[in-house]
């Protein structure tokens, strides 16, 4: 059987899989095209691992097919092995080595002559900007270039098909930059990507496509801009001097844009999508004057990602919750 | 990019890649234990201390059935012990590499997949050899000899090698099976296994039902086969039961079960993930 569409570079069907009682993934349907950088997009325990682990012939599902550079990851894993790179969430980097012994440790097993290794080993060192570093031993190194070193050591043959399992996890604001970095100028030379991801920013960054998963199965697919547009377009934006006026401004916002406002008690922040930019900012102003709201700005936007995320992977209602914090 | 795609893979079956592939993975836990000498040292202080301890401070108020000199009697415990104990060293690296992500890398990788295990034995095989080097090295500094001849006397060092055999795939299986932090404890599980043994004294001078236990303890026969190869073992050692009769039998099969029960365990689960 040859995979849904030939063009894919990952394309999975119906994917399922169970551990005891929870299905990890519950019908998982995916269609990566060669050459893009998919961002699997969703929450802790949405099954984003899950996938990557069964794509990359770690696990075996329980139902559904999957196919990596067209080959059937079931029934073929060493043929997939050949084609893909892995850098798990966990980074292999071998402390007690140096960052250019790690890198020909892992060539080798790639069956590249010991003369081939260290070549290749340098390209890549120079690459993720390591070829300073690469006489150190990987215990020196920051957190950002062991995920950099991490990464090399997954693209020893160029893979055609590269799976990132949450790339900057755990890393600080500069090293994640670092690794964005570099991951982008792979991205420019053409490889396939598919990556896990729970930070909006760091998908907004680097992909092409976003699909967001939750509770194992797709919940939305799309370009970043056409998710955002899933939620509306603009959005007005209240935030409140005291508490205390919270659920005095959502009955005016509701009552304004006809639509129930999305209420953060902590940051005294309310929010609606609004039809129209102009006549909802001055008819919000007005009224929350004649309310005797005391307001410490306003303004009308275009919706982020992070609420677009939220928007799609609440199962419960936020609302309620934060209204019953604000009255308690 | 360009050396890589010009080269491409070798081929990923075949035994001269398996071999390869082993030798790459050895290879790199040897770079480990020569750079993190102090793992070494901890791991010879041990049965160095016991030697000591045993050897010339309460060895001097020991006495072995026969009139055998204590010395003589403890050293063969000594090695033998030192292998047993062997599977702490495996359970910790291999429980280190899975709590890495390090088992999955390999396991999506092209390489010869029985590489990991067979690098991993190769490795462990290796360090054993040094550190019985230097417990053979302590036991000649205290007075131990061996009173056989070459062949006899391989032959034990065979019979402890393969013990430690044994020991590398309960290690791989239970690495793979417990967390780093479980790791460390194992210890605890190998101290009353390697003492209630014929280690120290022997089985008859135990109360008979530890000395049932010690007598069917692995280690005992891998001790006892030992103590006779090197010619250290006086005729009035044995307890008379069947286990301390057939030892030199035992030590070969115990192993062997060991082997046979937890490499396809190991295997399995390293391939399960």
């Amino acid at each position: 059987m040859t995979p849904p569409t030939s063009t894919a570079a990952i394309a999975t069907e119906g994917l399922g899989k169970r551990f005891g009682e929870k299905a990890a993934l519950d019908g998982l349907d995916l269609s990566v095209a060669t050459g893009s950088v998919c961002g699997l997009l969703g929450p802790n325990g949405a099954g984003k691992t899950t996938a990557v682990r069964v794509l990359t012939t770690l696990l075996r599902p329980d139902s559904g097919r999957a196919w990596v550079a067209g080959i059937d990851v079931a029934r073929d894993p060493a043929g997939v092995r050949s084609q893909i790179g892995l850098t798990g969430q966990a980074a292999t980097v071998d402390n007690v080595l140096t960052g250019r012994e790690n890198l020909i440790f892992w060539a080798r097993l790639f069956h590249l002559s010991p003369r081939a290794a260290a070549m290749r080993a340098d390209e890549l060192l120079e690459q993720f900007g390591l070829t300073e570093a690469a006489d150190r031993r990987a215990k020196f190194y920051s957190g950002g270039m062991r995920r950099r070193l991490d990464i090399a050591s997954s693209l020893i043959l160029a893979p055609r098909v590269f799976f990132l399992d949450e790339p900057t996890t755990g890393l600080d604001p500069r090293n994640r930059g670092e690794v964005w970095a570099a991951l982008r100028q792979l991205v420019a030379g053409g490889t396939t990507v598919l990556m896990t991801t729970q930070y909006l920013d760091e998908a907004d960054q680097l992909a092409d496509t976003i699909v967001v998963v939750n509770g194992g199965r797709k919940i939305a697919e799309g370009t970043p801009s056409e998710l955002k547009s899933t939620i509306g377009g603009d959005r007005i934006d209240v935030h409140v001097r005291d508490t205390s006026d919270l659920p005095a401004a959502a009955a005016v916002i509701a009552r304004v844009t006809g639509s129930e406002p999305e209420v953060d008690a902590e940051l005294r922040r309310l929010g609606a999508p609004v039809s129209n930019r102009v006549s909802a900012l001055t008819g919000v102003v007005g009224a929350l004057a004649d309310a005797g709201v005391a307001v410490e700005d306003i303004g009308v936007r275009r919706p982020t990602l992070d609420e677009v995320f939220l928007h799609l992977t609440d199962t419960g209602n936020p609302n309620t919750n934060v209204k019953e914090e604000v009255a308690a | 990019m360009s050396t890589a795609l010009a080269i491409g893979p070798m081929p990923t079956s075949g035994f001269a890649t398996l071999l390869a592939d082993s030798w790459t993975v050895a290879k790199r836990d040897l770079v480990h234990l020569r750079r993190n000498p102090t793992a070494i040292i901890s791991s010879i202080a041990l049965p160095v201390m016991f030697v000591m301890l045993f050897g010339l401070v309460f060895g001097s108020a020991m006495s072995v059935p026969g009139g055998l000199d204590y010395r003589e009697f403890l050293m063969p415990g000594m090695f033998a012990q030192s292998m047993m104990n062997g599977a702490a060293v495996t359970i910790a690296a291999v429980s280190a590499q899975r709590a890495l992500g390090t088992l999955d890398r390999f396991r999506s990788m092209p390489m010869a997949q029985g590489a990991v295990v067979i690098g991993r034995s190769i490795a462990d095989i290796l360090t054993s050899c040094v550190d019985l080097l230097v417990l053979i090295l302590c036991g000649l500094a205290v007075g131990w000899v061996t009173r056989s001849g070459v062949l006899p006397t391989l032959s034990a060092l065979g019979l402890l090698l393969l013990l430690r055999f044994a020991m590398i795939w309960i290690g791989i299986y239970l690495g793979t099976v417990v967390s780093q932090e479980a790791a460390a404890g194992t210890w605890m599980l190998l101290f009353p296994l390697t003492m209630v043994a014929n280690t120290f004294v022997t089985p008859s001078q135990m109360p008979v039902w530890l000395g049932t236990i010690a007598d069917w303890n692995p280690l005992s026969a891998t001790v006892a086969a030992t103590r006779e190869l090197f010619g250290n073992a006086g005729p009035a050692l044995s307890s008379g039961s069947w286990p301390a009769e057939n030892a030199m039998l035992l030590a070969v099969a115990w192993p062997l079960l060991l082997v046979a029960i937890f490499m396809p365990l190991a295997i399995r689960r390293y391939r399960k993930g």
